[in-house]
């Protein structure tokens, strides 16, 4: 509340008073010697703080990587926990650098709020939570229910377009984090917590007893999940957007964490020269250093390196590639070439 | 001749006094502190304006026109529906305002009074109790007291479903006319059926008769000095015929008791969890405010008074009511008044416990889904101004 209040304030405030930064961000942020992110307040295994209280998570990965690539030091960040609600504010107001925060890329937040979306690290959908008790097996069993909603995102949208296509009523409670939601929900003051699949497969991650909670199978809208920046930098956009595009990129040609240096000396491929500055003057067009990708690719692993450390199969959330493999092994993963 | 001498009329104007005649200089400061706020004003605005090119943002409310797109959980009377306008919806939340600012008014004022007037009490307990009440409440922010009152009943309480099966955990109170679940409180209520008017009608014209009585009463009590059991006669006046009525006509009332059906009682009146924990944490830290303000009322008034209506022969439980009371509301009215608008404005803090209020609606959601901080937030500051 406090936090919200602030940011809005301050969006306000910057409205303002007079100018912002209006430097490319990119000076800006190697100016300031460290990069602003804004992330989650925490979701499992996408965002949160380990024992150290250092961020960590799938999400702050793309904030480190683009550290990496200004900065070559992953550790070069300052992380900005937003709301649904503050999460604009905050980017718009200049308060932070780039947002990658479990964010969908919709029409109205590109043409109307105005920010660049730089491309989508999860491809996901709205779905719903269920304790088992409940005895519910399909959404369209909820008529009635009371349903924990996070406030100021997409899902709030979604989820009263279905329930009034399907003719049924619902008593929204609306919540301004995740925690507090999972709180709620953990107490049964909603019958159902409803938000994009990904972030209650993460949240079930951390019950006591994940298995006695249902993940119903309907998915009711597309959520693809991305970084973004403020419209109006175009030269900090293709950072954000290339740094993605080289962690996809990565996987296709097997560049990994632990070989990328070894690849980096020259390799037989021409693509992966002219990503690891080998070949051409790639960097300098997008106003970086040589190794910008190596030192990506050497913090943060390929794109697969990360999805499998923080949410694959082998981990507590459990969640399969589907949609988020490569476009060569069925999904829909797919980078534009770097040449 | 001296004394025309002094005369300062016959001086003519110079520019010079505006700055070193007092008469004139005051006039200078104003104009000059009016003509900077004028500029502060000017330069805020300009920069708007400016920001507004800047982010390629226009300055409009016709998105208060367009279609919300969210649902609301409480709905006093509009057929609002998440195809309803942003404006309606800004009603809904308005409304939702003014029903917790004007429930919480009525229950910190009577909190407020009774602790007020026992915290002079003679009895040292109780006017211990009332001291710590006051002095706890008032030193905790109110945001965290809604916070704890929201999250016991969230809980402490039990779900819907705990009601349910042959032998279930949790059991309805008042032979199911209340229930209270962690989800919020239903009571059973009244539904009046045809013949119920006459019953209306009747114990309308005996509160009319009641006030005529009362009326009588207090002549007789002027005139031969005694007083009659009024309290009981009116109520008798009132109860009897209406009550009679009722009978004849067969009882023309029943009751919508609350019931379980599927995931949530339906059925008589609901009053959800975030709804209390505002109401109650509003009343309760209001209400320690305005027993100090009371107090301070009681103390304003001379103790010669007190004194004064003793000698008479005045109970003091009559003494506080007939002679205190009525004097000390004179210096209780103005703070009190402002007691009001700060319980309304703590109100906002409703989004906390999801309580969709004007903040929550048109300052949360759709200033949110819309992107329109500038004109919401204008709008919620003129919603509170007038408010
Ligand atoms: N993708 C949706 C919803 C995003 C969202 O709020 N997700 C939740 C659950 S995955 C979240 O990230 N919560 C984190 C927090 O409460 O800070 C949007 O962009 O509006």
């Amino acid at each position: 509340m406090k936090k919200s209040i602030l940011s809005i304030a301050t969006g306000v405030a910057a409205i303002l008073a007079a100018g912002a930064a209006s430097a490319g961000t990119l000076e800006d942020v190697k100016a300031k010697g460290f990069l602003q992110c804004g992330v989650s307040t925490g979701v499992a295994g996408f965002a949160f703080t380990d024992a150290n209280g250092e961020w960590d998570g799938f999400d702050v990965t793309i904030c480190r990587a683009v550290a990496a690539a200004v900065f070559g030091d992953p550790k070069a960040v300052k992380f900005t926990p937003t709301t649904g609600k503050t999460r604009f504010t905050a980017l718009a107001s200049g308060e932070i650098d780039m947002l990658a925060r479990n964010t969908t890329w919709t029409f109205s937040r590109d043409a109307d709020l105005k920010f660049t979306f730089t491309g989508v690290n999860f491809y996901d959908g709205q779905g719903f939570i269920v304790p088992k008790a409940l005895g519910v097996s399909s959404a369209k069993e909820l008529d009635g229910a009371t349903i924990c909603i996070q406030t100021g995102t997409t899902t709030e949208l979604n989820l009263a377009d279905y329930f009034r296509s399907n003719n049924m009523k619902y008593d929204p409670v609306p919540i301004e984090t995740n925690a507090e939601a999972q709180q709620k929900y953990l107490a049964n003051a909603c019958d159902a917590y409803t938000t994009d699949a990904s972030g209650l497969a993460a949240t079930r991650s951390t019950f006591e007893k994940p298995g006695d909670h249902l993940i119903l199978p309907e998915i009711i809208s597309k959520e693809p999940l991305g970084p973004l920046v403020r419209h109006g930098d175009d030269q900090w956009a293709d950072i954000n957007r290339w740094v993605l595009n080289v962690l996809i990129i990565a996987e296709e040609k097997g560049l990994t964490k632990a070989n990328v240096d070894k690849m980096a000396m020259g390799s037989d491929d021409p693509e992966v020269n002219r990503i690891l500055g080998k070949e051409g003057e790639y960097s300098a067009m997008i106003g970086l250093e040589k190794d910008w990708a190596v030192n990506v690719i050497k913090t943060a692993g390929n794109y697969g390196e990360i999805y499998e450390k923080y949410l694959g199969v082998d981990t507590d959330i459990g969640l399969a590639r589907g949609l988020n493999a490569l476009w060569t092994d069925g999904g829909i993963l797919y980078s534009p070439p770097f040449r | 001749m001296s004394i025309a001498a002094v005369e300062p009329s016959e001086e003519r104007f110079r520019i010079g006094m505006l700055l070193t005649d007092t008469r004139y200089r005051s006039y200078t400061i104003q104009i000059f502190a009016l003509f900077l706020l004028m500029l502060i004003f000017a330069w805020l605005f300009s920069n708007v304006v400016e920001n507004f090119a800047r982010l390629g943002k226009t300055f409009s409310f016709s998105f208060m026109l367009d279609p919300s797109s969210y649902d609301i959980n409480q709905i006093l009377w509009y057929d609002y529906t998440s195809r309803s306008p942003h404006w309606m919806a800004a009603l809904v939340g308005i409304s939702n305002t003014l029903l917790v600012a004007l429930l919480g008014c009525i229950t910190a004022t009577v909190l407020g009074v009774v602790a007020g007037v026992l915290r002079l009490s003679k009895n040292w307990v109780v006017a211990k109790l009332m001291t710590v009440y006051i002095e706890v409440i008032r030193n905790i922010p109110v945001l965290i007291q809604i916070l704890i009152v929201a999250a016991v009943i969230n809980e402490a309480l039990p779900a819907p479903n705990a009601f349910r099966g042959a032998d279930p955990e949790a059991t309805a109170m008042l032979g199911g006319a209340l229930v209270l679940t962690n989800r919020g409180f239903y009571l059973a209520a009244p539904i009046f059926e045809d013949g119920f008017v006459s019953v209306f009608v009747v114990f309308l014209a005996m509160v009319v008769g009641s006030i005529v009585f009362g009326r009588w009463a207090h002549k007789q009590q002027e005139q031969t000095g005694t007083i009659l059991p009024t309290f009981w006669i009116r109520l008798g006046i009132i109860a009897i015929p209406t009550l009679i009525v009722f009978y004849v006509m067969g009882s023309p009332m029943s009751w919508d008791i609350p019931e379980l059906k599927g995931f949530n009682f339906r059925g008589g009146m609901f009053a959800r969890d975030s709804l209390i924990a505002l109401w109650f944490a509003l009343s309760l830290y209001t209400g320690a405010f305005i027993a100090e303000n009371v107090r301070a009322g009681i103390q304003a008034v001379s103790h010669g008074q007190t004194e004064a209506a003793y000698a008479l022969g005045l109970r003091p439980g009559r003494t506080m009511q007939m002679v205190i009371l009525p004097q000390a509301l004179r210096v209780i009215i103005p703070p009190l008044i402002s007691q009001y608008l700060n319980l309304t404005k703590n109100s906002s803090l409703a989004i906390a416990v999801g309580y969709m209020d004007a903040t929550g609606t048109l300052g949360g959601i759709t200033l949110n889904q819309t992107g329109r901080e500038m004109e919401s937030i204008l709008l919620l500051m003129l919603f509170y101004l007038i408010g």
